[in-house]
């Protein structure tokens, strides 16, 4: 994988938009739920995001999804698509979007929302089972999901 | 809010695999080279708007998993079914009773009793798990402390019991004065709860044959409790797995023997209704 070049692409693009960073109650989307502006006003480092995605304790995408890129990661389920190629299939803000909230872009869709606080029934201290003990953290960090993305958006076929 | 064509391949994507996987295996369970166990049958009336089929997760489980739960000398579970053995015929309590004392071989009296728990006490005006059962014969018939909720010794009596069923159909009654319960269960069934914000039905309806991680996801019936699990190596009830069903989700569980997981449990246990009774079954 040319990581390298790739997180060059991503840097230009985020550089373009509004120095973040953004409150989760803050982020705006576009009508197909798309977000524009970086989350954390900087740049993802693609390498980082590579390991949110496989670290069960973070992002744990490939619960879900399988990619090939990561296949050194054991278990990748197939609950959501692959996501093979999926830096052809959205641009950076789309990508964004997904992982802010899926919802806005999957309606009803069984993804979770990485930057998502409030409107949960039930919330808990993460995998405790016990009552969540005031505001809750989103799943990622601004900067992590931008991690994120611009790991996707070296995803090309 | 404007979908995008994507959405329409992403979402074909996952219907092929689920098409392909929702059949699960075609092996067959025979016990102990006796009795035809019914893994996969028509989905109740109840169901018909979201399943066709009902499929128990025995079908989910590896090939050794299965064929464990297919002997009874190869099944671990086993050995907490002869504990439960003893408790039915130790005298416990202020009255000097056993098990026995009231129910006799519990071959005989047991027999059907697992596969239409839970169900409405007349007397009690409330839906009844086995579980309520048994406090209410040790506190009331024989002056005994009641054993914990979910707890070791109450999960061992429940597969002494569930042994005594295994092969006939889960046959849980949902109309009468049960309805209102098993109308809260449905409600909490599609609740999606915690930071994941999943109910059961994303993981168990809309997504069974499919993987999350390693564990291939079955229907979640109950139809094999309590289940015997590699994992810790003891006996979990239904309650216990609906805790850590809930707890992944990233949410406040409810507690066993909570009204909830009353509902729930019957709920749960009416869309297996035609499955087997398996239990004590063996899950990873
Ligand atoms: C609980 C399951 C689950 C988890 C965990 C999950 N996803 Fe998803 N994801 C889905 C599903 C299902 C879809 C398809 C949308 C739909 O139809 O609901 C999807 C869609 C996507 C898409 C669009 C895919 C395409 O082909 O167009 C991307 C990108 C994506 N997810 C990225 C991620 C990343 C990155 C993570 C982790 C940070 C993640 N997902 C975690 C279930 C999940
Ligand atoms: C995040 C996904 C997820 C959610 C949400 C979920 N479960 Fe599960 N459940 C699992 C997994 C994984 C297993 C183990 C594999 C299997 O049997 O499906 C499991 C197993 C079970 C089993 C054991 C089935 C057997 O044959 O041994 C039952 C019963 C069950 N779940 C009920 C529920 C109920 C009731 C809810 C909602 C309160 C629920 N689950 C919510 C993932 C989930």
């Amino acid at each position: 994988m040319k990581l390298s070049t790739l997180t060059l692409v991503a840097s230009f693009a985020a550089g373009t938009a509004i120095a973040g960073p953004v409150a989760p109650a803050d982020v705006v989307f576009t009508e197909d739920g798309a977000v524009e502006a970086s989350l954390s006003g900087a740049a993802g480092d693609a390498a980082n995001g590579a390991k949110v995605m496989t670290t069960k304790s973070l992002g744990n995408c490939v619960a879900c999804h399988q990619v090939t890129a990561l296949s050194e990661a054991p278990f990748h389920g197939n609950v959501g698509p692959s996501l093979d190629g999926v830096g052809d299939r959205w641009n950076l803000a789309e990508l964004r979007g997904i992982l802010s909230n899926a919802k806005m872009t999957y309606e009803g869709t069984v993804m979770p929302a990485y930057f998502v606080v409030d409107g949960f029934t039930r919330p808990g201290n993460a995998y405790t089972g016990k009552a969540a003990e005031g505001p809750l953290d989103p799943l990622l960090s601004a900067q992590q999901i931008e991690d994120v993305i611009a790991f996707l958006a070296t995803l090309k076929e | 809010m404007k979908f995008k064509a994507t959405t329409a391949i992403a979402a074909l994507a996952i219907s092929l695999p689920a098409l392909a996987l929702a059949d699960a295996d075609d092996d067959t369970l025979v016990l102990n080279g006796e009795i035809e166990m019914v893994t996969k049958t028509a989905a109740p009336a109840h169901l018909a708007d979201s399943l066709d089929e009902v499929i128990s997760g025995w079908h989910m489980r590896s090939d050794e998993t299965q064929v464990m739960q297919a002997d009874d000398f190869d099944n671990p579970g086993m050995i907490f079914v002869e504990q439960a053995m003893d408790d039915w015929e130790t005298e416990m309590g202020t009255k000097g009773k056993s098990c026995a004392s009231c129910h006799g071989d519990v071959e005989e009296s047991m027999k059907g009793v697992r596969a239409v728990y839970p169900k409405w006490n007349d007397n009690k005006e409330t839906v009844y798990t086995m579980e309520m059962q048994i406090n209410d014969c040790l506190t009331n018939g024989m002056g005994a402390e009641a054993w914990k909720k979910s707890g070791a010794q109450m999960a061992r009596m429940e597969a002494l019991i569930s042994v005594q069923s295994r092969g006939m159909p889960m046959n849980v009654a949902i109309d009468g004065p049960a309805e209102a319960t098993w109308e809260l269960g449905k409600e909490l069934y599609y609740t999606r709860t915690g930071q994941l914000d999943l109910s059961c039905a994303n993981c168990h309806e809309d997504n069974y044959g499919n993987h999350i991680r390693s564990d291939h996801l079955s229907q979640g019936h109950t139809n094999g409790f309590p289940v015997y699990r590699l994992k810790n190596a003891k006996l979990t009830t239904a309650h216990g797995r609906f805790k850590g069903c809930v707890r992944d989700t990233r949410a406040e569980t409810y507690k066993p023997g909570s009204d909830e997981f009353i509902a729930l449990e019957l709920y749960v246990a009416s869309r297996g209704n035609g499955l087997s009774v398996e239990g004590p079954s063996v899950r990873n």
